[in-house]
């Protein structure tokens, strides 16, 4: 049993880590006031971005990680960039949200593959190599958590561990941190106090863009290495587990890492005697299942920003 | 009318944009549309099969249109498609009956199939307030996998993705219907699909059931204090809704194909939001637009045979459509723009007690 939990530990991380940053940019954006169902969109956005350049830089400059992490800065700016469009339809235009994270997405979805099918002819982008897994030194050594937690790493999952602590401690303690909620619950007493609403909306939905970018080039430099045109509703599962995770930083990494281990547990159940006795239909639709439960369990005492959604019309009282 | 002028300039607009994409990549738009049409329109069987990639599309719109009057939001198109097509399917593969009642028991199948995979969400928003979006995307995945492992157990075809065809006697496509189209996979279910334009118009404008779900999606409150019960209209709309995108999917795996692919949440339920919204939700506009986005689809296939511009140019064409008609606000401001200045001006030249009119 241990040698299982220890296999599987990694694969669920690294799994876990694309779903917990585009979560979090989801956070950012809900959070100011701005819902962002386009998360899909933004992951294939920054997946396209970070295959295409990381596929040409290759050639260019063979050694060395350096071409990678220049392949998620591309995608950070891609996705923002991507971002701007859902920012401008439903902070200046008032336009249904939902409807508008939706063209996100179709706009995403086909283009990419329209400009990878005219360059590559099968639409899939392929990279030579991506980050390499390493173990932490010493702390690999640590018996239990060594093994569990410092073996098999990629250096995109501390950085991503930094960022969710950097994010966390934004958003509770520094001044734009609480303008920011603050806008995603009363934007009309935000602006009252002086606050330009339309400004730190517009940020949140650029971070949701950045972060969302950076989840999907994680996915195409970790463990996929090839774009192919989608990143299997890993957006929509990120969605759902901001809500899960009742728009918290740290309810956001349980419920991702929830989500990463139900999904590792179901991808490797036939090769693990143990868990091939279950039928693996029932392990796959597990995490949806779940999901809907937490749902109606969380209904009660939501912590939805209160002006999620809506958009901000400043006469309103 | 403003509606449908604000659709035919999102629909402009996005066939420029379109157009600059085949620039942006080096191809002519000009002879990249000419086989655009052609490839959807040139004969009659094109038009056939341009037609039969409407039908399905015709449903989901309904679907997403009909759930939207109500103010739902139905994002699980897919999934309830992929649900009444394997109850469809299933009923194909294992009921012996003559035509007509088989046909019957599968439509009804697809139906149940389709409305029982949206009751889910609809009990979940009315009972417990659980958003919409978010429970109908679980439950497309739910779909999804519940497909990808009943059809190889029940019902394995020729390969491992895909389940046994259906006979002859089972599938929507007729004989007279494909001998008039010249070979066309045109089938029954574009009479259906008109069929539940007509009924869904009638019931959205005709009812007292229609009038309910509309006054619901308009304000869920005031609706509730005029003693109309909200919940039972959002399960009823969910059902309805579910039951139509269950029709689409009888439509496309018993009538456009003939066997259930595993694997593939089906695009057109993402593709029946577009189809709604560029049909500003009236059944007859969902009509009009799912047989636009049919002619991209089944023409982009012969555009990328002839010239060098890959397909996926209609789904990016029909992708930046539905952007400029979510932002039509921006469409409407400048027309009234242009409007008031016209209107302005008018009133420097007029005559000063016309003033305060109007």
């Amino acid at each position: 049993m241990w040698t299982i939990i220890e296999q599987i530990f990694p694969y669920a991380i690294v799994f876990t880590i694309p779903l917990l940053i585009t979560a979090l940019g989801g956070l950012f954006s809900e959070r100011s006031g701005v819902v962002n169902i386009g998360l899909e969109g933004l992951m294939i956005a920054g997946a396209f971005a970070s295959a295409l350049s990381v596929n040409i830089l290759q050639d260019k400059m063979p050694n060395g990680s350096m071409v990678l992490w220049i392949g998620l800065l591309i995608a950070v700016v891609v996705g923002i960039l991507f971002s701007l469009l859902h920012a401008f339809a439903s902070i200046n235009l008032s336009a249904n949200q939902v409807i508008s994270g939706t063209a996100i997405n179709m706009i995403a979805m086909s283009l990419t593959v329209f400009l990878a099918r005219n360059l590559t002819g099968s639409g899939n982008i392929r990279i030579t190599s991506g980050f390499t897994p390493f173990d932490v030194p010493v702390l690999s050594q640590i018996p239990i958590i060594g093994d569990l937690l410092f073996t098999k790493t990629y250096a995109t999952t501390w950085f991503i561990l930094l960022v969710l602590l950097v994010s966390t401690f934004i958003l509770n303690k520094t001044k734009f941190g609480l303008r920011l909620k603050s806008c995603g619950e009363y934007p009309q007493a935000a602006q009252a106090a002086g606050i330009n609403v339309i400004k730190i909306r517009y940020m949140g939905v650029m971070i949701s863009g950045a972060f969302s970018g950076l989840g999907g080039a994680i996915i195409i430099l970790t463990y996929a290495g090839e774009f192919t045109g989608s990143v299997s509703g890993l957006g929509f599962l990120a969605l759902a587990s901001l809500i899960f995770g009742q728009w918290k930083p740290l309810g956001i990494l349980g419920a991702t890492l929830f989500f990463g281990f139900a999904s590792t547990i179901a991808n490797v159940s036939q090769v693990i005697p143990e868990l091939a006795v279950i039928p693996p239909i029932i392990l796959k639709i597990f995490p949806y299942v779940v999901t809907l439960l937490a749902l109606v369990v969380f209904s009660k005492s939501s912590q939805a920003p209160k002006a999620a959604g809506e958009p901000f019309d400043p006469g309103k009282r | 009318m403003r509606n449908t002028i604000v659709s035919l300039i999102s629909i402009i607009l996005g066939l420029i944009a379109g157009g600059l994409l085949m620039l942006f990549i080096g191809a002519s738009p000009v002879e990249g549309y000419t086989y655009l049409f052609q490839g959807a329109l040139k004969n009659i069987s094109r038009i056939g099969d341009t037609l039969a990639t409407a039908t399905p599309l015709i449903f989901t719109g309904l679907a997403v249109a009909f759930a939207f009057r109500t103010g739902l939001f139905n994002i699980g198109a897919a999934g309830q498609m992929l649900i009444g097509g394997l109850a469809a399917t299933a009923v194909a593969l294992t009921m012996d009956l003559s035509r007509p009642i088989l046909i019957l028991v599968m439509v009804l199948a697809g139906i149940i199939g389709g409305s029982l995979w949206a009751f889910i969400p609809g009990l979940l928003k009315a009972r417990f307030n659980v958003h919409e979006v978010v429970s109908t995307i679980m439950m497309n995945w739910i779909a999804y996998w519940v497909v990808y492992y009943i059809v190889p157990a029940n019902f394995k075809g020729g390969t491992e993705t895909e389940s046994k065809l259906i006979s002859e006697t089972a599938s929507l496509k007729m004989p007279l219907l494909t001998e008039m189209f010249q070979g066309s996979y045109i089938n029954m279910g574009i009479f259906f699909a008109v069929l539940a334009v007509i009924v869904i118009a009638f019931i959205i404008n005709k009812t007292t059931l229609g009038y309910e779900l509309k006054a619901v999606g308009f304000n869920r409150h005031a609706a509730e204090y005029a003693g109309m019960r909200v919940n039972r209209n959002i399960i009823l709309s969910m059902l309805i809704s579910g039951a139509l995108a269950g029709l689409g999917g009888v439509a496309l795996y018993t009538g456009n194909a003939s066997s259930m692919q595993i694997g593939i949440l089906p695009s057109q339920g993402y593709d029946g939001i577009a189809v709604a919204l560029l049909g500003a939700n009236s059944p007859i506009g969902v009509f009009f637009a799912a047989v636009l986005f049919g002619i991209l689809y089944s023409g982009t296939g012969f555009m990328n045979a002839m010239i060098e511009i890959p397909p996926e140019l209609a789904n990016t064409i029909i992708a930046i459509i539905i952007y400029f008609a979510a932002t039509s606000v921006l469409i409407q401001r400048v027309f009234n723009k242009f409007r008031n200045t016209k209107t302005n001006s008018n009133d420097v030249a007029g005559p000063v007690g016309k003033k305060g009119e109007s």
